[in-house]
């Protein structure tokens, strides 16, 4: 049975989202979005909006509780503002913690991104959800009522209650005769499109720059495969060679060597060149690194790649650069240096893992 | 219509049930409206919740929000709603398919404990429809009282207005109105029902020139006159009532408790601005109720699903079920209060106190500590007593009444506030005095800060002043700012409060662009 609190639900959803009522946002408490590790659950909290109100500043206010302790012990932190009293007619507004599966991780972080300029290419493998007019039915709007078929209603319940005078054939419609076009969703393949992940696995990266980068990519393919239907993926490696793996050894390989991020992109270019026609594909280059690389040669070509082939084809080109311990961190620089202009290249460094939220936003975030 | 009402899809073995758990109540005496159980799957129980137990409601995104909480919650199994049940003659509760027999059992003999209060208890004598704005006395009733409570339609026919303004003038436009009108919801007057008049009566004079003052005078024989009431005299006391006369020619001639009525009546509103500031406060009012009885409401559905259960309806096998159950209801938890248990214990303290007839002078000025607990004139007025109870008080009332010194160290009561130093939430003390303090405080106006109309005109301009009561505790400024947008967005005129922050006097104002905080005295 559809329930009525939908409509509501979904609208709650959209402010959560950002898409309507932009400036509730403000009094939406969330926090942290990964909590914990382990399995493929994380403990998220329930996002909720307050209305402000008249109300009495709760770090002066506190309670009265019931049970054991001394006077001067703790009975919970500052933030959760326990027990501030009755709040309406429910219980308190209390921020639930509840467990979430990839699924729905992927779907949160969902709400506030997208991939950025998709256009429409090619023979349209990624679908999207369109409205269609097929059907009749017996309510709806005014504006989609179906004039023939009302009629022919008016007319068939004419006739067999007998009141229909063939001399005189005057149809009159009652509102039972009424019908109205109705559409129902159908989902309508819009765009191909291409990720290609690229990974720097050379011997500074450590195995927390590793980790970070995985992290990353991970939540990036999940909610990337799970938002678009029909979505490529294809990964690869490098370190002073490159070459593709399938997204399980990406995930999980381990390797060491010189860097030479050139070959990544070398590997990039020919793989678009051979299975990717940049007029029918939407593509997508990540690449992460530690920014390392061997030489300033390498780096001028792995430019030269990028202005000469990579970026004109793509409709973004990612570069997420985690922090080592090692590395210099000079490949951003050069980069930024090269493409401070150009909108279509998104670079992000990200220290920590507390970092990798904030750079899927950056890479994925609405309107940027 | 009740007898359509009344059919519900609630399978047999339940309806024997519920004959069952009414049959067993009537004989401990409880008194309740006809109720209708309705059985609900889990995300039916979650939609209803969301919407405080109403079928239809207008349509809001914070019903989504509650709904998004409640099934969440629901899925991960952290949580299960058990009871619910609306104050409307006939009642209507909800019971959870797929509860156990016990569970249903337990859920009925709560409701059946609520209803009984809502029907008794006199703070719900205002939302007896016919009585609406206007009960003077809420303890004389007839016999066979049987009030309109028909709020199940009015909340559903408050949807189909709002869906009508939506229609008209715009999602979005309609609903950040009831936003900001939901701003300032809580700035009702809980007692306004109970002083016989309506709502707009604020409304003053007409017009017409005011009345010369005519100061009363002394009787005095005619030659005395003059001795006894002397001309100075009496043309001092003309000018004061004339003072008195003019101060009041002011809008509002006193200062005005109910925020929302008063806006009804002054703000320059539209039609359908003002329709939706009526539902607002029509809804915020029928809550006052559940609100100022939280504790006593649900400590007396605990206290008689306690008594109905172990000593009417359960079999010995269901137990351990049961105990589990209760003991669930009645847990506490750190920092928080459980108004289930405090309430339930509460009760049972004054009907032990009132079978063993420890009350009276004789009782409270027995200093012996000895003979003052060992206290037992076996007088058994316990259960008359509590039946009165819950007729006559509120949390308020019932807490200052009824809680002693001995009843908040048994229960092991205590305050706690925030501590800067540790960031924390620390137990600040256990003695009698402060925890009641603090009970009596966060239950005043069920725990929102004290707001007053004063004035209309404020500085000649046409502005409205707030006066903030201070009694201790400041108000949370960003939310007061944001309240502050809201009003404005009534009175389409600037708005300022006047409140203290850090123990000096402040006015908050906002002119529709731009906040501004300044000193200000009253």
């Amino acid at each position: 049975m559809a329930l009525k609190i939908g409509q509501d639900h979904a609208r709650f959803r959209h402010i959560v989202r950002g898409r309507i009522r932009k400036n509730l946002r403000q009094y939406i408490s969330k926090g942290e979005l990964i909590g914990r590790k382990g399995k493929d659950l994380v403990s998220i909290p329930v996002p909720q909006i307050d209305i402000p109100r008249f109300k009495f500043s709760d770090q002066q206010s506190g309670g009265v509780g019931h049970g054991d302790g001394e006077v001067g012990e703790s009975v919970g932190d500052g933030e959760g503002a326990p027990g501030k009293g009755k709040a309406g007619q429910g219980e308190g507004q209390h921020i639930v913690e509840v467990e979430v599966s990839i699924d729905e991780l992927a779907e949160i972080l969902g709400e506030e991104l997208e991939l950025p300029a998709i256009k429409p290419k090619g023979e349209s493998r990624l679908n999207q959800d369109t409205a269609r007019y097929t059907g009749i039915r017996r309510v709806g709007p005014e504006s989609l009522r179906h004039f023939k078929r009302t009629y022919r209603e008016a007319m068939k319940r004419q006739i067999i209650s007998g009141t229909f005078d063939a001399e005189h054939p005057v149809v009159i419609p009652t509102p039972h005769d009424k019908r109205y076009r109705s559409w129902t969703v159908t989902n309508k393949p819009v765009a191909n499109a291409v990720i290609i992940y690229m990974m720097d696995v050379s011997g500074s990266m450590g195995d927390e720059q590793k980790e970070i980068v995985r992290i990353e990519s991970f939540w990036l393919d999940a909610w990337l495969t799970r938002q678009y239907k029909g979505l490529e993926s294809r990964f690869i490696i490098h370190d002073s060679v490159a070459r593709e793996v399938d997204r399980e050894t990406f995930f999980k390989t381990r390797e060491s060597g010189g860097t030479m991020i050139s070959s990544a992109y070398k590997l990039c270019k020919s793989m678009i060149e051979a299975d990717y026609p940049h007029s029918e594909w939407n593509i997508y280059p990540f690449h992460f690194s530690d920014g390392d690389n061997w030489s300033m040669d390498d780096t001028l070509a792995c430019v030269g790649l990028m202005k000469n082939y990579l970026i004109p084809w793509s409709n973004m080109f990612a570069y997420g650069q985690v922090e080592s311990p090692y590395g210099s961190g000079q490949f951003i620089k050069d980069l930024g240096e090269h493409f401070k202009d150009d909108d279509r290249v998104v670079m992000c460094e990200i220290p920590n893992k507390d970092a990798i939220v904030q750079s899927i936003k950056t890479f994925l975030g609405k309107g940027r | 219509m009740t007898q359509f009402a009344l059919k519900t899809a609630l399978p047999a073995y339940l309806r024997v049930e519920q004959a069952r758990a009414e049959k067993a109540a009537r004989e401990f005496g409880l008194d309740f409206f006809p109720t209708v159980f309705e059985m609900t799957s889990y995300d039916q129980m979650n939609e209803l919740a969301s919407y405080s137990g109403f079928p239809t409601r207008y349509s809001h995104w914070r019903f989504g929000m509650e709904y998004e909480r409640l099934s969440k919650s629901h899925e991960y199994g952290l949580s299960r709603i058990y009871e619910m049940v609306i104050n409307n003659n006939p009642s209507y509760a909800y019971l959870l398919e797929g509860n156990s027999l016990t569970d249903q059992r337990l859920v009925m003999a709560h409701v059946l404990g609520h209803v009984d209060f809502f029907k008794n208890n006199f703070a719900f004598r205002a939302t007896d429809e016919e009585k609406l704005g206007r009960v003077i006395d809420p303890s004389t009733r007839r016999a066979d009282y049987s009030p309109a409570r028909r709020w199940v339609d009015r909340f559903a026919n408050h949807g189909s207005r709002i869906s009508r303004h939506v229609a008209r003038h715009g999602m979005d436009k309609v609903e950040s109105f009831i936003d900001h009108c939901l701003s300032l919801e809580n700035l009702i007057d809980p007692w306004a029902p109970f002083r016989g008049r309506t709502d707009a009566a604020a409304v003053s004079g007409d017009g017409e020139e005011p009345e010369p003052v005519v100061v009363p005078k002394l009787a005095a024989k005619d030659y005395m006159d003059k001795f006894i009431n002397p001309e100075e005299y009496l043309e001092a006391q003309k000018k004061k009532l004339e003072e008195v006369r003019d101060r009041k020619k002011g809008v509002p001639s006193e200062p005005e408790r109910d925020v929302l009525s008063f806006l009804l009546a002054h703000a320059p509103l539209d039609r359908w601005e003002r329709d939706v500031v009526s539902i607002v406060a029509t809804e915020a009012r029928y809550f006052v109720p559940q609100m100022q009885t939280k504790i006593m409401n649900e400590g007396w559905a605990s206290y008689w699903h306690s008594r109905l259960m172990t000593e009417k309806i359960l079999t010995d096998g269901e137990i351990i079920d049961y105990a589990d159950r209760n003991a669930g209801v009645l847990a506490t938890s750190k920092g928080q209060l459980n108004p289930y248990k405090l309430g339930v214990e509460l009760y049972r303290h004054i009907e032990e106190r009132w079978n063993k007839g420890q009350f009276g002078r004789e009782w409270e000025t027995c200093t012996r500590l000895d003979d003052h607990r060992a206290w037992d004139m076996q007088l058994g007025l316990g259960r008359k007593k509590i039946f009165e109870v819950r007729s006559h008080y509120n949390d308020v009332t019932f807490i200052d009444e009824f809680l002693t010194p001995d009843f908040v160290a048994r229960q092991k009561l205590y305050t706690f506030g925030y501590s800067g130093k540790s960031g924390q939430y620390e137990i600040e003390s256990r003695q009698f005095k402060e925890v009641k303090e603090k009970l009596l405080f966060q239950l005043t106006n069920s725990g929102n800060p004290l707001i007053w109309v004063i004035d209309a005109n404020f500085q000649n301009r046409g502005e409205l002043l707030l006066r903030h009561e201070h009694q201790g505790v400041d108000l949370q400024k960003d939310y007061a700012k944001a309240t502050l947008e809201a009003l404005v967005r009534c009175w389409k005129r600037p708005c300022a409060v006047a409140t203290k922050a850090d123990k000096k006097p402040v006015l908050l104002r906002y002119d529709g662009s731009e906040h501004t905080e300044q000193p200000y005295k009253v």
